[in-house]
């Protein structure tokens, strides 16, 4: 568990040291690129240099720039002329509630799936369902659904994130892909379990198929699906992006996409720090969770 | 020897279908050929008809017009040049790095292998979206700042591989031979380690070349790649957005064309994953 958290801060301290060097990087100078397209005039150049201490040596600079980084101080948006951490508390909302809800019906989806497509022919359908939503691009399956149940059937709102018909389709679209992999994963993990002499026994005590998939072979398929959490974090939040621009919703997404056509160097930087520290976050719980789910985990 | 693979799009699917293998290699061929010489398959793809604008697809425009009357099968045969050479060039960034710094890591000392495993794990753990994002922000929005950012994104997935090989390898008898015949070091990375930790590269760059098309297709999408009027396949898409609701063809078409590409590779991959796994095991 200490290494664990030794190596989560491995990573975070590796995301704002690349941060750091990536502003240090940007072509131009520094604070050119910090302010980007903003307004340009001695006075804020002055208030840069002071903010971002560019008039000391590097390496204290760099160390400001941590010790900043560590107590949530992401520095200033010149862009929207705000602190960067306020942007991301505002347009965190919209994209958690995407993500969350795209997580738990990937989840879902992809649990029904693969307990009751267990025949040899819907294992052959759902396989190639699978492989297909696996390599469609994510703006691509946003588009389908969009024309289909916006423009021609006219039961979801094309845009926007006003109420929860507008939160339909964006979160169907992100958990499509997501149900794919699980699906397959879970069904891998499923097949293996059934293999094993834990599932003769249950079944020599006369334990119904339906039970033995559910409570003993399904359980074993969870901890792969565990190992996923991580990767699935990327694609939520990644998918966001994407999905945050097909559908026009407001977001971290359509924040960082601003922020990046828009040279807004310190936003982006903030959103790349972000993302690691909840990524760090998120896998810790899931080591937690192995806890939970695995008790031959729990006595070592 | 099984090979560990890093991402879940490689999870093994049932074994595909004789004729799903055969359809994927037909289809990438042709795919490749379109790439090669698209002149072969249609006309000028930036050809503007003001008099046929968004028709729907027919004999004379397969795939429809978009909204200058450009014939979108024409474009998406055009575009496979930049998709795909996008898709190929940024994998070969991917494999090259990711095969010099793996094989760095299963060669160095401790400490070293430590602190270069360390930094693929921080960097595969950024979703690749994000992370071509930041590089794109660094770089500027164009083809080449795309190509390096899916090639640095990706290139972690190769990176692990060929750190677990080598570490194989370099236990192996004809390598403990080679050090008591006193070969220097560089010969003996060249030649007894190299060739037999390349194995599983070839086959995983080919379902990483699916991977670095969709990505590459994501980003272009976002408007961070080609620029228009170039009929690249996620730039055409972002395009056609527009028109959604009038002329669907502009948009799903070249999009099915990108989806059928990633089947195919991926197909093709998993065959290729499943031989090679059968001939070393």
């Amino acid at each position: 568990m200490l290494r664990r958290l030794a190596t989560g801060l491995v990573v975070l301290w590796a995301a704002a040291t690349a941060a750091y060097l990536a502003l240090l990087a940007a072509p131009g100078d520094t604070v050119d690129s910090i302010i980007g397209d903003g307004a340009d005039t001695p006075l804020i150049r002055a208030q840069i240099v002071r903010e971002w201490n560019l008039d000391r040596p590097a390496v204290i600079q760099y160390v400001d720039y941590l010790w900043r980084a560590a107590q949530g101080d992401l520095g200033r948006s010149y862009l929207l002329q705000r602190p960067v951490r306020d942007v991301i508390a505002d347009q965190i909302g919209p994209t958690l509630t995407l993500a969350v809800t795209a997580a738990v019906l990937g989840i879902l989806l992809a649990l029904v799936l693969a307990v009751t497509t267990r025949r040899p022919w819907a294992r052959r359908v759902s396989s190639t369902a699978e492989l297909v939503l696996v390599s469609t691009p994510s703006f691509l399956i946003g588009i389908v659904l969009l024309s289909v149940f916006s423009f021609r059937l006219g039961w979801f709102p094309v845009s926007g994130d006003q109420g929860v018909a507008a939160l339909v389709l964006p979160a169907l679209t992100l958990a499509l892909p997501v149900a794919g992999v699980l699906t397959q994963v879970l069904r891998d993990g499923i097949d293996r379990a059934l293999d094993e002499p834990f599932v003769v026994t249950a079944r020599a005590r006369g334990l119904g198929e339906r039970a033995v998939l559910v409570r003993h072979a399904l359980r074993h398929a969870l901890l792969p699906v565990i190992t996923l959490i991580g990767w699935l974090f990327g694609i939520l939040l990644g998918g966001a992006v994407i999905i945050e621009t097909v559908f026009g919703r407001p977001g971290l997404g359509q924040v960082t996409l601003q922020a990046v056509t828009s040279e807004d160097l310190p936003v982006v930087l903030a959103v790349v720090v972000f993302s690691a520290f909840v990524y760090v976050v998120i896998n810790t719980a899931a080591d937690l969770a192995y806890l939970v789910i695995d008790p031959r985990l729990r006595r070592s | 020897m099984t090979i560990a693979l890093e991402r879940p799009l490689s999870v093994r699917l049932r074994r595909p279908s004789g004729g799903g293998v055969a359809a994927a290699t037909g289809f990438l061929v042709l795919a490749l050929v379109a790439a090669v010489t698209p002149s072969l398959f249609a006309g000028d793809p930036l050809a503007a008809d003001p008099l046929h604008v968004l028709e729907a697809p027919s004999a004379a425009h397969w795939f429809g017009t978009d909204q200058l009357g450009r014939d979108v099968f024409g474009r998406v045969v055009h575009g496979a040049r930049h998709s795909l050479l996008i898709g190929v060039v940024a994998t070969a960034i991917a494999v090259g790095i990711g095969l010099l710094l793996g094989l760095l890591a299963g060669l160095a000392h401790k400490y070293a292998d430590e602190a270069l495993s360390r930094s693929f794990d921080a960097l595969s753990a950024f979703p690749l979206l994000l992370l071509a994002l930041l590089f794109v922000a660094v770089a500027g929005p164009g083809t080449v700042g795309l190509v390096i950012a899916i090639g640095l994104a990706t290139m972690p997935n190769y990176a692990r591989v060929v750190r677990t090989q080598t570490l194989v390898v370099r236990q192996a008898g004809y390598v403990t031979q080679a050090v008591a015949f006193g070969d220097s070091r560089l010969r003996l990375v060249l030649r007894h380690v190299l060739p037999n930790v390349l194995g599983p590269v070839p086959v995983l760059a080919i379902i990483g070349l699916g991977e670095a098309i969709l990505a590459a297709a994501g980003l272009s999408f976002l408007g961070m790649g080609p620029q228009p009027p170039s009929p690249e396949w996620g730039a055409m898409l972002s395009e056609g957005r527009g028109y959604l609701n009038v002329a669907w063809w502009t948009t799903v078409l070249p999009g099915v064309v990108v989806t059928l590409t990633v089947i195919s590779l991926t197909v093709v991959g998993r065959r290729l994953q499943r031989r090679f796994e059968g001939r070393s095991a």
